[in-house]
C-alpha cells in the first residue's frame, strides 16, 4: 500500500556548461509514494520558487515513458532503480521513508550538461542524420502490401526500433559507447527490406559519425542493455558488427 | 464573408481537379524560396521533409531537444486508412463517412473526402521508410479495429504506433538535414508570427538555452504546434504541449475556428492525488478486447471504494457492462465522447469505483479465457507493463481502473481547403487546425490527418501560393516590422520578470485547470460558462498581478517559458468557453447539459448551428468577434448518431 515518506535528496546543480557544478542537498516531507520521481522534483521546484530560488532544470516532456526526453541519474543508474522504465515512470514506492537519493545528470563525454540535470543529446541526432534511414522521397513508392515481410522479422525490427533515443546506454557504458543506440536503427533497417538495399553504407556511415562524435567503442559489459529503459538487445549489436565488417569487406 | 476555397465538381474529383490545376513552382525556383515550418511532430517533420525533397529552403523549429521527441511520438493505437485489405467491406467513402458521423457532422466534407483519399498513400509511404507494422504470419500488413467504425481499417506497430511513424517521419527529416537543405532550431520556441503587407514573413523565437530572441524570415510560415488541452493543465498531453504559436497567429489576424471542440478521451489512468502533473492514457485499441464495467448495486460500488470489496469478488452477474447494455450495436466500441459521457453518467450517479469513485474498470479476464494469455500480451504487453508500473497492480489479474481526461483539440486555426489560415502565407497542418475531425475525432485519425496534411497535401496546396512569391526577394530581418515584434515580446517578457508576486505559474494553472474541468468540461451549461468567463478574467488578473518567476529572461529559464505559456491558456481557456456559450447544442466533444435526449444523448440543432464558428480577435480584453463558415452538406444526410442498433 502507498503511504507518505520523507525523503533527503542530493541534487547536482550546475549553472551552464562551462561553469562548476556541485551536489546540494534538501529535504522533503510527505511525499506521496503514489506520485512520480518528477512529480517529486515538482514539489521540490514549487518548495524552491515559493523561496525566490531558482527550480532545479531537468528535462522531461511526455511522463509516460515515450518521448525519451528525461534523462536523470539515480542513486548511479540511469532512470533510477527499477527495470524496463524511464525516469518519468518511476515511481516513489521504489524508495523507502527516510532514504537518501542522489540525483545526477547523464554523465557522458557525448553529452555536455546545459544547466543542473539538463544535458545536450544532439549527438545523436546526427548519428541519425549520417544514415539512419531509409532513402525514400515521399510519393512514388509501392503498395503497402506488395513486399511481404515475415512476422519474425518484423517483430525483431520493432524491438529495435522501440529504442527512444533517451542515452541511457551511452550514459551507462563505462566507455560512454553510442553502440546499443547506434545498432538498433541499424538492426531495425537491415532486418527490413526496404532497408537492406543501403545496409552497409548506412552502417559505416553512423559508425563513422559516432566516432567522430568522441563517443567510445563497446566492450560487451552489457551496462546499456541492462539500463535500456525499452529492453533493446544486445543481439543488435552483433547484428551491427556484422553489417559493418561485411560492408568493410565489400569495400 | 468567409471563403472556404472548396474546388466545384463532385465530391470523389474535386483533389484530383484541383491538383490538376493548381499552379506549381519549377525546381530552380523552389530553391530560391524559404518556409519556416514549426514543430516536428507527424505535420510538421513530414511537411518539412517532403518540401525540402521537393527542392524548397525548410528552416524547421522546435521547442524539445531533438525533432524526434514532439508528442506525436505518444501516439498509441494506431492509423486508419482505406485499404480495405481485410476485405471486409471498406472503401475511401466509408472511411470519408465514419470520419464525418464520427465529427458529429459538424467537419468540411470536402477536407475530410481528401482525407479519406490520400490515407492510403500514407501507409504506403511509411512501409517504404522502414516503419515496422504489426503482420500477419503470411508477412501481409494486420489490421485492428477502433471506436467508431465497424471495419478492421487501423494499422498499428505494437502500441507505440505514433513513436514509429513519428521515427519514419523524423527519419526523412534527419535525411534532409544530414543533405543541409532543412536547417533544424532545436529548443527554439517561436514566440510571435511577423507579417509584412498582410502577409506571413517570418517569426521571433526565443532561444530556450540562451534566452536570446532570434528573428528568421521566410516565404512562408508553416504552423504545425499541436493542440490546446493543456489548458486543463491536467490532460494526456506532453508537459511542455501548449497552444502559444497557435495563439500569436490569431492575435495577428487568423481566425480561430471551433475552439469549444475538445475531446475527452475514456480510457486514462485515474487522478491518483494533489501532487499530479499529466494523466497517462491507455489507448483505445483495449476496447477491442477490454469490457468496461461498474457494479449493477449501489452497496457493492460503496464497498470497493471502501476497500471491502475487489473487483475480482463481483459476480458476472452483478455487474454493469453499460456500454454494451446502452449501445448493443457498437458495445465497447463506440466513439471516444460517447464513452467518456457514459463513464462520468455513471460515477456520477454514485457508481464509480477506485477510492476517489472517478473511475470503472475496463476488464480483460473474458479476452483472457478467449485468446489466452500469450495473445493478450502480444497485442497490449506494453501497455500493461505501463499501467502496472503506474498503479502498483497487474491488470492481467485485476481489472484496470480507467477514466476520461482531456486528450486532443479538434477546434485551432481556421483554414481553407488550401490549409492556408485568414491570414495570407500562414499555413496551419495536423492538430493545430479545426479542419477535419468536427465536433470529435475517431481514435486513429489524429496520425492519419497528420500525416495526411504534411505528406500530401500541404506540399501541393503551398506551391499554389508560393508560384506568385518567386519575384519576391529573401526578407531582411532588420525589417521595422521584425523589430517591432520583437520589442512587444521583449516588453512583454520584462512585464512578466518584473511582477515579482507570490504565486507559482503551477498553482495558478492548476487554478485555471479546475475551473476549466468543472465548467468548460464534460458537462457545460450557460450558467456555468457564464461564470467561467468571469471567474478566467479574474485569474488573468491574478497572474500578471501575482506571479513569481526566480531568475533572469536572458539565460535557460524554465519557469518563464511556462509562464508565457500559461499566459496564452488563460486567454485561449476564455475563448473555449464564449464558443461553448454560443453554441446553444450539444455534437460530440460538446455536451450542453440543456441540449440532451430523453435517453441522455447529444442533441444537436443542425438549422441553427451547422456552422464552423469562427473567431477574430479585435484587441487586449477586448470581445473577440465571431463568425461563421456554413458548412453545406452536398453529400451526405444528417442524422443523430447512432451507435445502438
Amino acid at each position: 500500500m502507498d503511504k507518505d515518506i520523507n525523503i533527503k535528496l542530493k541534487v547536482w546543480r550546475q549553472r551552464g556548461p562551462k561553469e562548476r557544478g556541485h551536489f546540494e542537498s534538501y529535504s522533503l516531507k510527505g511525499i506521496s509514494q503514489g506520485s512520480s520521481f518528477l512529480e517529486m522534483l515538482d514539489v521540490l521546484n514549487e518548495q524552491l520558487v515559493s523561496e525566490g530560488k531558482e527550480p532545479i532544470t531537468f528535462d522531461h516532456d511526455c511522463r509516460e515513458g515515450i518521448c525519451g526526453m528525461c534523462s536523470l541519474y539515480i542513486n548511479g543508474h540511469p532512470h533510477g532503480p527499477d527495470t524496463e522504465i524511464t525516469t518519468c515512470q518511476l515511481h516513489m514506492r521504489k524508495f523507502e521513508d527516510g532514504a537518501e537519493i542522489t540525483v545526477e545528470p547523464w554523465r557522458s563525454a557525448g553529452f555536455p550538461v546545459i544547466r543542473d540535470l539538463m544535458v545536450d543529446r544532439y549527438a545523436y541526432d546526427k548519428i541519425i542524420q549520417a544514415g539512419g534511414f531509409v532513402s525514400v522521397n515521399t510519393g512514388g513508392v509501392p503498395d503497402a502490401n506488395a513486399i511481404p515481410i515475415p512476422k519474425r522479422d518484423a517483430e525483431e525490427a520493432m524491438d529495435a526500433a522501440a529504442c527512444i533515443g533517451c542515452g541511457a546506454c551511452a550514459a551507462a557504458c563505462k566507455n560512454g559507447s553510442a553502440m546499443l543506440f547506434v545498432s538498433a536503427k541499424v538492426s531495425q533497417l537491415s532486418l527490413l527490406p526496404q532497408g537492406k538495399v543501403e545496409a552497409a553504407r548506412r552502417a559505416q556511415a553512423m559508425i563513422a559519425k559516432m566516432d567522430e562524435l568522441g563517443f567510445g567503442n563497446c566492450t560487451n559489459t552489457r551496462a546499456c542493455e541492462a539500463e535500456c529503459p525499452k529492453g533493446v538487445s544486445i543481439s543488435h549489436i552483433a547484428r551491427l558488427n556484422r553489417e559493418f565488417i561485411k560492408a568493410n569487406l565489400a569495400d | 464573408m468567409i471563403d472556404s476555397k472548396v474546388p466545384k465538381g463532385p465530391l470523389s474529383e474535386k483533389w484530383k481537379n484541383y491538383k490538376d490545376h493548381q499552379k506549381l513552382v519549377n525546381p530552380a525556383n523552389k530553391r530560391r524560396l524559404d518556409v519556416i515550418v514549426v514543430g516536428t511532430g507527424l505535420a510538421g517533420a513530414s511537411a518539412a521533409a517532403t518540401l525540402s525533397e521537393l527542392g524548397f529552403n525548410v528552416y524547421n523549429f522546435c521547442i524539445q531537444d531533438s525533432p524526434r521527441r514532439a508528442h506525436s511520438i505518444a501516439a498509441q493505437g494506431g492509423i486508419n486508412a482505406a485499404k480495405n485489405y481485410q476485405n471486409d467491406g471498406d472503401s475511401v467513402y466509408r472511411l470519408f463517412y465514419d470520419t464525418i458521423k464520427g465529427g458529429d457532422y459538424r467537419a468540411r466534407e470536402a477536407n475530410v473526402y481528401r482525407l479519406a483519399e490520400v490515407s492510403n498513400a500514407i501507409i504506403d509511404q511509411c512501409v517504404a521508410q522502414g516503419v515496422p507494422f504489426a503482420r500477419e504470419y503470411g508477412g501481409l500488413l494486420d489490421n485492428r479495429s477502433f471506436g467508431g467504425a465497424q471495419v478492421s481499417r487501423t494499422f498499428y506497430a505494437r502500441g507505440q504506433t505514433g513513436q514509429q511513424l513519428l521515427l519514419g517521419a523524423y527519419s526523412a527529416l534527419s535525411r534532409q538535414i544530414g543533405l543541409g537543405k532543412v536547417k533544424i532550431f532545436t529548443r527554439h520556441e517561436m514566440l510571435d508570427v511577423v507579417t509584412i503587407e498582410g502577409r506571413a514573413r517570418g517569426i521571433i523565437a526565443r532561444n530556450l538555452v540562451t534566452g536570446k530572441l532570434e528573428r528568421f524570415s521566410a516565404h512562408a510560415v508553416v504552423i504545425a504546434t499541436g493542440g490546446y488541452v493543456n489548458t486543463f493543465f491536467l490532460s494526456t498531453n506532453a508537459m511542455g504541449s501548449n497552444g502559444s504559436a497557435a495563439w500569436q497567429c490569431y492575435k495577428k489576424g487568423a481566425l480561430f475556428a471551433n475552439p469549444c471542440y475538445v475531446q475527452i478521451h475514456p480510457t486514462c489512468i485515474p487522478v491518483h492525488g494533489e501532487f499530479q502533473s499529466k494523466l497517462t492514457l491507455m489507448s483505445e485499441s483495449l476496447r477491442n478486447d477490454g469490457r468496461i464495467w461498474v457494479p449493477k448495486k449501489l452497496e457493492d460500488a460503496k464497498a470497493i471504494r471502501g476497500g471491502r470489496l475487489k473487483p475480482t469478488d463481483i459476480k458476472e452477474e452483478d455487474r454493469d457492462y453499460y456500454l454494451e447494455r446502452r449501445y448493443p450495436a457498437f458495445g465497447n466500441l463506440v466513439p471516444r465522447d460517447v464513452a467518456s459521457r457514459a463513464a462520468k453518467e455513471r460515477c456520477d450517479a454514485g457508481y464509480g469505483v477506485g477510492n476517489t469513485g472517478l473511475a470503472v474498470y475496463l476488464d480483460f479476464a473474458e479476452a483472457i479465457n478467449r485468446l489466452g494469455l500469450k495473445v493478450v500480451e502480444a497485442r497490449y504487453g506494453n501497455l500493461f507493463q505501463m499501467y502496472e508500473k503506474i498503479v502498483d497492480e497487474n491488470p492481467y489479474e485485476t481489472p484496470m481502473m480507467i477514466f476520461p481526461a482531456l486528450h486532443y483539440s479538434m477546434g485551432g486555426l481556421w483554414v481553407d481547403y488550401e490549409l492556408m489560415t485568414s491570414v495570407p502565407g500562414l499555413f496551419a497542418i495536423g492538430e493545430v487546425n479545426f479542419s477535419d475531425h468536427g465536433a470529435n475525432r475517431l481514435g486513429a485519425s489524429a496520425l492519419m490527418q497528420g500525416l495526411a496534411d504534411g505528406y500530401f497535401v500541404l506540399p501541393y496546396t503551398i506551391q499554389n501560393y508560393l508560384a506568385d512569391q518567386i519575384q519576391v526577394p529573401r526578407f531582411s530581418t532588420d525589417a521595422p516590422e521584425f523589430s517591432e515584434a520583437e520589442a512587444r515580446i521583449k516588453e512583454r517578457i520584462e512585464r512578466l520578470m518584473n511582477i515579482n508576486g507570490k504565486r507559482s505559474v503551477d498553482s495558478i494553472h492548476k487554478e485555471l485547470g479546475l475551473i476549466m474541468w468543472d465548467q468548460v468540461g464534460m458537462g457545460r451549461t450557460e450558467a456555468g460558462l457564464k461564470s467561467a468567463v468571469e471567474k478566467l478574467k479574474t485569474l488573468k488578473e491574478e497572474f500578471w498581478r501575482n506571479v513569481r518567476i526566480p531568475g533572469g529572461a536572458d539565460r535557460l529559464n524554465t519557469e518563464l517559458e511556462k509562464a508565457l505559456r500559461l499566459a496564452d491558456f488563460l486567454e485561449i481557456g476564455e475563448l473555449m468557453a464564449r464558443d461553448a456559450l454560443n453554441r446553444g447544442e450539444s455534437c460530440g466533444g460538446h455536451f450542453r447539459e440543456e441540449h440532451q435526449t430523453a435517453e441522455g444523448e447529444a442533441l444537436r440543432h443542425d438549422g441553427d448551428f451547422s456552422y464552423v464558428s469562427c473567431w477574430r480577435y479585435t484587441g487586449e480584453d477586448k470581445e473577440p468577434e465571431h463568425m461563421r463558415e456554413e458548412l453545406d452538406y452536398e453529400y451526405i444526410v444528417r442524422q443523430q448518431r447512432n451507435y445502438k442498433n
